[in-house]
């Protein structure tokens, strides 16, 4: 190991007041970069929950759908003709939109239903821990969430209540299946939801596509869209990615995220930037030593590096504990924050680029250095 | 022979016709006046003068810390003329080892390793470097101190490890810059007498600026200097004075 990285170890806990305040600086930086983008993960997977956990191959929806909580509305007759084009195996219609739950107390609390055709499959409720899919085959059935069970007034299978005017059980009981809007999923069978949400039964969402065997997706896409006018026909990762990118962009909720990591960075930067420069000044005898001793400036910057990657390693030590502790404690919340091991790689190469960075202004110090202050100090 | 030491009597630190200026427009100063001055291998010379009389200006022209305004310095017979900060570094590294009055360790570091940083800048690292180092302040007498650093050293134990870290990478000439002036007598006289066997036991130059007239046994031959120029050359110990042209040789 070179002297000069023992020197940058040392240098670095020599001064332990100015070593705590780097590791609050990183930390507090890659804390609130890890948050921010953990929830733009977080976020980004919420809102395409719902697409994520259906079974097809393409979704149909109507020409310029923003998100799968798009209110646009589909003939349902177009059915026939997305099961006339070559290579489609199955079109599950699928129903969504807003509607009214009344509580047993009375009180009113808005809902967002999914209805799909559960004797098809395509999208079905999830995680269930009570009841099961085909019990909402029946009449007034419908699933709810155990998370919603005060905001719903249910509390569990056989629980009933008022939807948009007509009565209701619960008959599956998911755990999980959380909404970022905060409004509770409820799901149905499709012509149970087409009363709930008042759609009528000739109006679909979407369709749900399955295809052949070995078929061609793009053909297929192709030759939907020449058959079926104001549809686009999307596979799940277009579909996700547009519902991501309305979510996180349309609305100014990722622009806001990514605001928020910026200003970690550059908080970061900073506070790093300061103690190094400080811890260079401090030091400056000892590299001018260095200086009239030879080194080359190269072995000079490289004590401050050393410093400097030595800082970012630490914080982000720290920085990841706290992150994943945070992590566990949102695991249930609407809006997990998401830490991926992509990201984790990602923002330690950040820290460790933050505090290079930081370390900028100490080399600029460093380079006015002039040995013939030794004999003077 | 070590490969940075020079044959003796041939000088290894050389300045001609130097002339620094220091400051600029009301502050400028002629701090060295057409100075002339060979550092011989094999010898202890002593630069004596009083206050701002340009003995540390002249250690840092012919250390390479500072260009000439005017003049040449040859470090073993290589002219330092046209070189840049890092070329200056660079013959610093391979040809000349400091000793300053206030030591100027690595207060982070053990005695070992502050000699062992010697080597380390110039690449030389490994169980070689540390055997190095370790010889080097045994050399010096502070074989039991290794681990030691500098607060808990005396000002005599530091000043010696500073010696043992010029010597440690074998170079042609030890500057040593009031090497004794923040001792007390007993260790001002260790300090001189480890220099002084260096310089015997060895073709390495050394060379003691100074104005302690207590300096003046150790040295083979004693520089005066005065407002820039130097005044006087005599032999050390019992020699007499010399005179000398200003800025004669």
């Amino acid at each position: 190991m070179p002297l000069n990285f023992t020197l940058a170890l040392r240098n670095l806990f020599h001064d332990r007041l100015r070593f705590v305040a780097t590791m609050i600086g990183i930390v507090f930086s890659v804390v609130l970069v890890l948050i921010q983008m953990g929830l733009y993960l977080g976020f980004g997977r919420v809102v395409s929950t719902m697409i994520d956990h259906a079974s097809g191959d393409l979704w149909i929806v109507r020409q310029g759908t923003k998100c799968f909580e798009d209110p646009s509305l589909l003939d349902a007759r177009i059915r026939d003709d997305v099961l006339a084009t070559a290579d489609v195996k199955s079109a599950v219609p699928i129903v969504i939109g807003f509607s009214d739950w009344r509580l047993p107390s009375g009180e009113m609390t808005p809902v967002f239903v999914v209805g799909t055709d559960l004797k098809s499959g395509g999208l079905q409720p999830w995680n269930i821990t009570d009841g099961s899919v085909d019990a909402l085959k029946a009449d007034e059935a419908v699933a709810v969430d155990q998370t919603y069970y005060k905001r719903l007034g249910v509390n569990g299978l056989g629980s009933t209540a008022d939807l948009r005017g007509r009565p209701v059980r619960v008959a599956a009981v998911t755990d999980g299946i959380r909404s970022f809007t905060t409004t509770p999923y409820v799901f149905a069978d499709l012509k149970h939801a087409q009363d709930y949400t008042g759609i009528p039964a000739n109006k679909i969402s979407y369709l749900l596509v399955t295809l052949k065997p070995g078929a061609d997706v793009a053909q297929v896409q192709h030759a939907l869209h020449a058959a079926v006018p104001n549809i686009e026909a999307l596979t799940p990762a277009a579909f996700r990615d547009r519902s991501r990118s309305f979510w996180l962009f349309g609305t100014g909720a990722g622009a806001a995220l990514f605001a928020g990591a910026l200003l970690g960075l550059i908080v970061g930067t900073v506070i790093v930037a300061q103690t190094l420069y400080s811890s260079t000044k401090d030091h400056i005898d000892e590299f001018a030593t260095l200086r009239a001793l030879g080194s080359s400036n190269a072995y000079i910057y490289r004590v401050i590096i050393y410093q400097a990657l030595l800082s970012a390693v630490i914080g982000f030590c720290f920085a990841a504990a706290i992150g994943f502790a945070v992590v566990e404690v949102t695991t249930k919340g609407a809006l997990p924050i998401v830490i991926t091991p992509t990201l984790v790689a990602a923002i330690l190469a950040l820290t460790v680029a933050m505090c290079i960075a930081s370390a900028l202004a100490a080399i600029l110090r460093v380079l006015r250095i002039d040995p013939v202050m030794v004999f003077t100090r | 022979m070590s490969r940075n030491l020079y044959p003796i009597n041939q000088p290894v630190l050389e300045a001609r016709g130097i002339t620094q200026v220091l400051g600029t427009g009301a502050a400028k100063v002629h701090a060295l006046k057409e100075v002339d001055f060979a550092l011989r291998g094999g010898e202890l010379a002593l630069l004596m003068g009083p206050s701002g009389s340009g003995k540390t200006t002249l250690l840092s022209v012919l250390g390479c810390m500072l260009t000439p305004t005017v003049g040449t310095v040859s470090v073993c017979g290589k002219s330092t003329t046209g070189a840049d900060a890092e070329e200056l570094a660079r013959l610093r590294r391979d040809h000349v080892g400091f000793v300053f009055q206030s030591y100027h360790l690595f207060s982070t570091l053990t005695a070992a390793e502050n000699v062992q940083l010697a080597l380390d800048v110039r690449g030389r690292r490994g169980n070689d470097a540390r055997l190095r180092a370790r010889n080097a302040l045994v050399r010096v007498g502070l074989a039991d101190k290794f681990a030691a650093t500098p607060r808990e050293l005396s000002g005599g134990e530091q000043q010696r490890v500073a010696i043992a870290r010029a010597i440690v990478s074998d170079p042609s000439a030890i500057l040593a810059d009031e090497p004794t002036a923040a001792l007390d007598s007993e260790n001002g006289q260790s300090v001189m007498t480890i220099l002084s066997s260096i310089a015997r036991e060895s073709t390495r130059g050394v060379l003691v600026v100074g104005h302690d007239p207590r300096l003046m046994p150790f040295a083979d031959r004693i520089i005066s200097i005065a407002d820039g120029r130097v005044v006087d050359e005599r032999s050390g110990g019992t020699g007499a004075p010399r005179l000398r042209a200003a800025g004669g040789s």
